[in-house]
């Protein structure tokens, strides 16, 4: 694995050899897993790139890859890189006008595309990018009658004897691969932009290569292992862990049929190596709990007894730590009857490192996948270090710090608090962004996190508070932090999203988005009937019971010694979620708060000018780029008590 | 799809009574191949009686049905099932406790040439024939994009869903002529979409020629080449949507006439 590869090509090539029939690709299609092997997607990387030099692709030209987690895709990327393009993947789920900025931003020539539906997408905003000159797709349906001008597909252009000429490609091919080093630009990624515009990182074959093999060592990453890719391709994460990982270590990169079956595709893969944000683990927990409550008594009686003995002793038998042969015989048990066939359900039986990253976990759900068995841990990375900075290392694991920085990373703090870094992985440049580069990266090489956080001290982790920039302070002057306080009500499963005011002001105040699912199936237990997610909302039922978790949040808030001025007075539960398609929060579901500030400044006057109930008009995005308005009628609930800073005993 | 402009099916002034009702009276049009070709109209027209004669299923007191060239005699149930069109229904005839796979994969049972008996006992080429017409009902799955529903029981599923299923069933069986009857009724905005977007797909991607019955004048005008309009078992209309737009009998038919 440390030969000198210094691309991600040359590292395919490798495992063709290497690996040569073992399978490298999974995809389930037509109901069945087809695969391909090292050598079969060697050879198609191989086709294609010839395919696109022939096209006209010249080194340093840049090509878009839009669409889902398809094998077809990655291997696009592995090709363009071949022929000295940079890849540059973007959200497919993006509105057509979001494309605009990112493909005319990165002048790219190529796009090569999944379906129909980007196809149509480049097609609508045309005008705005002229230097596009190819569209290439993967799926022909629907796209018999469609102009063949600039419209090719991807099998055709990986089809070598479609080619005139082909030993004049190759031998350009040569000429190219053998010009790449490790500071050649290996892809450009467009950050989700949680202030404005997005920025393009740009990664060199050194930050790639060098941070996934920096994962690799961390965890003793084998070509044994699987690995599930669901996450956008273009997040810097799936790219780290499918292309960065995966191609090093010759693990199995399976896709899934669907993002609708992912559950289903887990389970019969079981995947070794596992990555979710905080989100899918908590929805997961709560398909559990919510099949749990329609058991039988026999089966509910079962499941709380063990699960009672995991969360005494599954941690600590996961760290082999001594729990004493009664407990353990116990645990065995509960393997058998509970834990086994649930792990297997949720395809978390082959699991030997899964991650969770991107937003603070919460403890509970944390400790309660842990208690299974499962190896679940946090990391702390960003798109500009090529995912890894921080990993939580086996067997010491805790639920609020995110671990120690992996192999060549250093880290330090700032005066003001900051989290700095300097590490193989940090990235080139913002593309075409000089000021903001020099910004975020020093002359050493430093780059600004932009969070803000600590070491602890007791166990030498890092710990994150927050995004450095919105931690203010009230106007009594104590402080302000407003993830963790959200985090904490996003931690209850009724709260899908939670936004939190008070930046200069006096209290604070929070707009709650509910959790559809969660609150949908209370309100079917409690005989709540509802026509609509808005009717559900504003139910007098629902704002009871948000304000219960309000108040609890509240009273540990009360107990923490800096913060304890950030517990919620007024509230609301808004009439419609925050979507990424009317810019609220990013592809990534991240709030982007000045936009939320601006377009719901009038609710958050109402939260504090005392009013008791405030009418809006809200503009919403529909999925096909249309607009449309909703309309409402919010009440805003004053909490009774707050809580007097208690001192810790 | 291009149309050819060859005739599928040329139907020929058709009168249908029950008893006394006279339910389609000398109503001719005729299916290019290829083409979507829609029969509109309000309430108690006689469409769906219409798509019941193009069917085999009802037999016409008068009038004749050409198709594939052929003069159309009155046929078996079983000759119905092989000649060669499928359907789906207006209000859906799913079997609800099977699986949306298994319900799919009955769409393809005039495919299956195997006796019961080599199909009990796995053996006589019957389970190569069954995998062959697995591969044919996943890829019609993979069109109409139900993976997740695959192995779900019919009844559990939404409406739009079940519609989907229904038309899944009717593409297993690749049909030259595929009749839909009101697809898109009590479906949403999206689901409507969605439903013309298949429509368009099955029509451009394997060449079926359609026919289909549409309350929904909007989607009608979008998708199909040529509307046939009927009104209390006449025809009032037939040609482009365009063309059946302008024409006053039917803005009549549909808007009603004031009484001066």
């Amino acid at each position: 694995m440390t030969e000198n590869l210094h691309t991600l090509p040359a590292i395919l090539e490798r495992n063709s050899i290497q690996f040569a029939e073992k399978p490298a690709f999974r995809e389930k299609e037509f109901g069945i897993w087809q695969s391909w092997s090292w050598k079969d997607v060697y050879e198609y990387v191989n086709n294609l790139s010839l395919g696109l030099i022939s096209l006209g692709i010249k080194e340093g030209d840049h090509i878009c890859i839009i669409g889902r987690n398809r094998p077809h895709l990655y291997w696009s990327i592995i090709a363009a890189q071949n022929v000295g393009a940079i890849p540059t993947p973007l959200y497919q789920d993006a509105v057509a006008q979001e494309m605009i900025f990112p493909i005319s931003h990165c002048s790219a020539k190529m796009a090569i595309v999944e379906n129909q539906e980007q196809v149509d997408k480049l097609i609508e905003i045309k005008k705005d990018i002229p230097l596009l000159k190819n569209i290439i797709y993967l799926d022909p349906r629907g796209l018999r009658n469609y102009k063949k001008n600039n419209l090719s597909s991807l099998d055709d252009i990986s089809s070598p004897d479609k080619l005139k000429n082909i030993t004049k490609f190759q031998t350009e091919l040569k000429k190219r691969q053998a010009k790449q080093n490790l500071d050649t630009k290996s892809i450009l990624l467009y950050t989700s932009g949680t202030t404005g515009r997005s920025k393009g990182v740009v990664l060199s074959n050194k930050n790639v290569i060098e941070s996934g093999k920096a994962g690799i060592v961390f965890d003793k990453i084998d070509s044994n292992f699987s690995l599930i890719c669901y996450l956008p391709m273009a997040w810097v994460g799936d790219f780290a862990f499918s292309m960065g990982l995966g191609l090093q270590s010759g693990m199995c990169i399976c896709c899934p049929e669907s993002a609708e079956t992912l559950h289903d595709d887990m389970r019969e893969i079981g995947p070794s190596y596992f990555f979710g944000p905080p989100r899918f683990f908590e929805s997961l927990l709560t398909s559990v709990n919510l099949k749990i409550d329609d058991a039988g008594l026999f089966k509910k009686t079962l499941f709380n007894y063990f699960m009672a003995t995991a969360k005494e002793n599954g941690e600590k038998i996961l760290e082999n730590k001594s729990v004493g042969l009664i407990n353990r015989i116990k645990y065995f048990l509960g393997e058998i009857f509970i834990y086994g066939p649930l792990k297997n359900r949720m395809g978390l039986s082959k699991t030997k490192v899964g991650y969770t990253a991107g937003e603070a976990i919460g403890p509970e759900i944390f400790q309660f996948f842990r208690s299974l068995g499962i190896n679940l841990k946090q990391l702390y990375g960003q798109t500009e270090a090529c995912v890894f900075v921080t990993c939580q290392p086996d067997k010491q694991v805790h639920p609020e710090t995110v671990g120690v920085p992996v192999n060549g990373v250093e880290l330090k703090i700032s005066n003001s608090g900051e989290v700095l870094y300097r590490s193989p992985g940090s990235f080139v440049e913002y593309f075409k962004d000089p000021s903001n580069t020099k910004k975020t990266k020093d002359k050493e090489g430093w780059v600004a996190t932009g969070d803000a956080g600590f070491i602890d001290e007791e166990t030498g982790h890092l710990k994150i508070i927050d995004r450095a920039k919105d931690v203010g302070k009230l106007k009594q002057g104590s402080l302000f932090a407003p993830k963790y306080v959200e985090n904490k009500l996003k931690f209850y499963p009724n709260i899908l999203e939670a936004v939190l005011f008070g930046s200069g002001k006096e209290y604070c105040v929070a707009m709650i988005n509910i959790d559809l699912t969660a609150v949908g199936n209370w309100a079917e237990k409690n005989n709540i009937s509802y026509a609509s997610y808005q009717e559900l909302a504003g139910h007098p039922e629902v704002y009871k019971m948000v304000g219960e978790h309000i108040r609890e949040v509240n009273l540990s808030l009360s107990k923490d010694k800096n913060l304890s001025n950030c517990q919620i007075r007024r509230f609301l539960v808004l009439h419609k979620e925050l979507d990424p398609d009317d810019g609220e929060i990013t592809r990534t579901r991240k709030v982007r708060r000045n936009l939320v500030n601006d377009k719901y400044s009038d609710l958050i006057k109402a939260l504090y000018d005392g009013s008791k109930e405030i009418y809006t008009e809200t503009e919403v995005t529909y999925e096909d780029g249309r607009k449309g308005k909703i309309s409402a009628s919010i009440k805003i609930q004053e909490l009774e008590e707050t809580f007097k800073r208690v001192e810790a005993a | 799809m291009n149309v050819d402009n060859t005739k599928m099916m040329d139907i020929k002034n058709i009168v249908l009574r029950f008893g006394g009702v006279v339910a389609i009276q000398n109503i001719s049009f005729d299916i290019f191949k290829g083409e979507i070709r829609a029969i509109i109209g309000p309430n108690g027209a006689g469409k769906s009686s219409m798509l019941n004669v193009i069917n085999g299923f009802y037999h016409p007191q008068e009038g004749e049905v050409w198709f594939r060239g052929k003069k159309r005699g009155s046929m078996k149930p079983y000759q119905i099932a092989h000649q060669g069109i499928a359907r789906t229904f207006q209000n859906i005839a799913l079997f609800k406790g099977m699986s949306a796979l298994d319900n799919i994969m009955t769409g393809r049972f005039t495919h299956m040439k195997k006796s019961i008996f080599s199909q009990i006992i796995w053996a006589g080429g019957a389970s190569k024939e069954e995998y062959e017409n697995r591969e044919v009902v996943e890829k019609v799955i993979d069109f109409l994009e139900i993976q997740h529903i695959r192995k779900t029981p019919v009844g559990a599923l939404p409406y739009g869903l079940q519609k989907r299923v229904e038309l899944g069933r009717a593409l297993a069986a690749q049909p030259e002529l595929l009749l839909l009857d009101e697809p898109m009724a009590g479906m949403n905005v999206e689901e409507k979409e969605d439903m013309s977007r298949y429509i368009l797909d099955v029509n451009n991607e394997f060449g079926t020629t359609v026919a289909l019955i549409e309350h929904d004048m909007g989607v009608v005008m979008d998708i199909s080449d040529r509307v046939v309009v009927m009104d209390y078992g006449k025809k009032i209309g037939d040609g482009t949507p365009d063309e059946v737009r302008n024409n006053q009998a039917v803005i009549d038919a549909y808007l009603g006439v004031s009484e001066h």
